[in-house]
């Protein structure tokens, strides 16, 4: 049982700078927590205030329910996979995997049952023998993972591990280490700065940047609901259009100018939700996928307007096209059986059912 | 008409940016004949006096003495001057001192300088780049200005004339290199590395002695070696604080002993200056991978 809690915890570096501004967050048992946001946000840091590398400055860190704030890494029951692995390079994988429960004196045979479970999870039993400079990335990886469930600790702790990995094996990789969270089940804080990597292996995301925590929530959550034009335009790829537009009141309803002179008309039913801002300049953001070629045009809420494409991407599945809306540029994604012209006019729809309104001064999003 | 020379001269075919086509296995060969060339003439330049000096080991008073020899070729050779040294006199009183010199010295400044090195290579502290500095800095200081204020020090500690000042006294220049080469290649180890082992349990004593002298292998033999050359040569502080045979070291040891006034017995000057280089000899032969592996690592990686 290990949950992790931080309380106001702010990291500050010599000369004020602060890296971490007073986050607070809860993480459950068995929970996969993945931090993410663009570098110099403070995640790496965070995971390391949790993993006892970096002192914080003030507020609290708990893991299962014990405050850790003074407790040295090697008393926290934590273990650690880092990007670049940190194998000992002098040891063989067995060595290297069992080097922790050597530290702490476990019992040869112990030793031996664990590294060769943990090595039949992560399905490299035939390389113990070897040291890590006759590895592949991969393996490495692994390797590193291994050592980590070996301790069965309380908390693992990722960071970035697939950075340095290619492409192809970086997703193999995800896929593996969900599989060891469904096996294990220890709860988890992982640092990633791509979304993707986020998105598919966490229970919940935590959004951060420039030191605060902007949203924490479920995958589908973020990308859904937002709660700041931070997180609306960092989660999902392409990132969602944010286009400057003006809320008009008309007619008992409200509706949307943007540049070029498209109006649109925001849904009845968020009538109240965005009565306030009325009259005022407002950030319209939606998700490429909601601009689309017409269809479904029988469906409430899904307005067309046209525009000429300025760049055409075809990427096989589907094909992404550029407009402009008086230098603003906006991207829809399309059926690549569309015919679609650099310069021509075409029509395209926006479900408008998925739209987000944006305060600009705040960027809240409403 | 100028003018039209100069329309010709810029209408004719540009001449080929390169007139003649090279050959990458010429141009290799050169470089290979080079290379040998130039190794030839140092090895030749710096083996000559080691050879002289094996040469006149090998022969008797007589024959040096005798001029009109080829002073290059042994007419008679001999190892009387290696007998004599070794089953008379001091130079065996002499060996064994400078192996106990330099092996304390090597273990002082081994122990010293990883200590040092781990402490300021990785336990980031207040000051610990100066002190990294300051220490190599020490190491500029030269020994012919040092060893007048020390004398006042070993005279004061009662050590003048006495065999373990030198032990005191030699990691004095040994250790500040040491810590400085050790320092640098500790630095290359990635900063992982230490947190993993931090993690898995370790304390900082174990994480020197578990990783870093392990993973710094190549390092700590280059210092090493460095340590056991210096001690082994070092001749002026001997030359300064001893005096009577049976506190020498080989390397006064052999000039005060085999110089009487102005007779140079010097076959058995040169036998003794060959045994005693052999030592450093088989430890570079040994280890002479691991020593260039060791100076060069910490250079590019640091």
């Amino acid at each position: 049982m290990a949950q992790v809690s931080l309380r106001r915890v702010v990291k500050e570096y010599e000369g004020g700078v602060q890296a971490v501004k007073g986050i607070d967050l809860e993480i459950a048992d068995e929970e996969f927590v993945v931090l993410v946001g663009p570098s110099g946000c403070g995640k790496s840091t965070t995971l390391r205030m949790i993993a006892g590398l970096e002192e914080i400055s003030s507020g609290e860190i708990a893991i299962g329910g014990m405050v850790v704030n003074d407790i040295p890494p090697r008393d926290r029951d934590i273990a650690m996979v880092f990007q670049n692995y940190a194998l000992y390079p002098h040891m063989t994988v067995y060595e290297n995997m069992a080097f922790g429960l050597t530290l702490r004196r476990f019992p040869k045979d112990e030793i031996r049952r664990r590294v060769e479970n943990a090595a039949r999870i992560l399905d490299i039993g035939e390389l113990l023998d070897r040291k890590p400079k006759a590895l592949s990335g991969g393996q490495r990886q692994r390797v590193a993972m291994g050592r980590a469930i070996v301790r069965d600790p309380k908390v693992f702790l990722f960071d970035e591990p697939l950075s340095n990995l290619d492409a192809k094996l970086r997703v193999q990789m995800r896929v593996e280490i969900k599989k060891v969270h469904q096996t294990v089940r220890t709860t988890t804080v992982y640092v990633t700065h791509d979304q993707v990597e986020a998105m598919t292996l966490a229970d919940r995301v935590v959004v951060m940047n420039q030191g605060i925590i902007e949203q924490v929530g479920t995958p589908q959550e973020l990308y859904h609901r937002p709660a700041t034009r931070f997180v609306a335009g960092f989660i999902g790829s392409p990132a969602m259009n944010m286009i400057p537009a003006r809320l008009e009141n008309g007619a008992g309803a409200l509706r949307l100018r943007l540049p070029g002179d498209i109006v649109l008309p925001v849904p009845a039913e968020r009538t109240q939700r965005y009565a306030p801002l009325a009259g005022g300049e407002v950030l319209f953001g939606i998700r490429p996928e909601h601009l689309t070629e017409p269809k479904n045009l029988d469906r409430p809420n899904i307005a067309t307007f046209e525009a000429a494409p300025e760049v055409i991407e075809p990427l096989g599945m589907e094909t992404l096209v550029i407009f402009s809306l008086q230098g603003n540029e906006v991207t829809a994604r399309l059926d690549p059986a569309v015919p679609a012209e650099r310069g021509r006019k075409m029509p395209f729809a926006a479900d408008l059912n998925q739209m987000h309104l944006i305060e600009p001064r705040t960027g809240r999003v409403l | 008409m100028s003018v039209t020379a100069a329309a010709e001269a810029t209408a004719a075919p540009a001449a080929p940016l390169y007139r003649k086509v090279g050959s990458i296995r010429r141009e290799r060969r050169w470089a290979l004949i080079g290379a040998y060339v130039a190794l030839a003439v140092f090895v030749v330049f710096f083996l000559t006096p080691p050879f002289h000096m094996l040469m006149t080991s090998l022969k008797s008073s007589a024959e040096i003495a005798d001029l009109s020899n080829n002073p290059w070729i042994v007419q008679s050779p001999t190892l009387e001057n290696y007998w004599a040294l070794l089953n008379h006199g001091s130079y065996p009183r002499h060996f064994l001192n400078s192996v106990i010199v330099t092996l304390s010295t090597v273990a002082i400044t081994m122990v010293i300088s990883l200590l040092a090195a781990f402490a300021l290579a990785r336990m980031r502290f207040w000051g610990s780049a100066t002190l990294a500095t300051g220490v190599f800095l020490t190491y500029l200081v030269p020994e012919t200005l040092l060893f007048i204020p020390l004398f006042q020090t070993i005279g004061s500690l009662g050590l003048y004339n006495n065999l373990w000042a030198m032990v005191l006294l030699y990691p004095t220049i040994t250790v500040p290199f040491c810590t400085w080469i050790m320092i640098g290649y500790f630095s290359s180890i990635p900063k992982e590395l230490d947190e993993a082992a931090l993690i898995d349990g370790a304390n900082h004593f174990q994480m020197l002695w578990k990783i870093f002298i392990p993973v710094a292998l190549p390092g700590i033999l280059a210092a090493t070696i460095f340590a056991f050359t210096v001690s082994w040569a070092q001749f002026l502080y001997p030359m300064v604080f001893l005096v009577s045979s049976e506190q020498m070291v080989l390397t006064v040891g052999i000039v005060s002993d085999l110089i009487r006034g102005d007779t140079f017995q010097w076959g058995m000057i040169m036998a003794g200056a060959i045994m005693a280089a052999l030592p450093p000899l088989l430890i570079y032969a040994f280890l002479m991978d691991y020593y260039i592996a060791g100076l060069t690592a910490g250079a590019t990686k640091g």
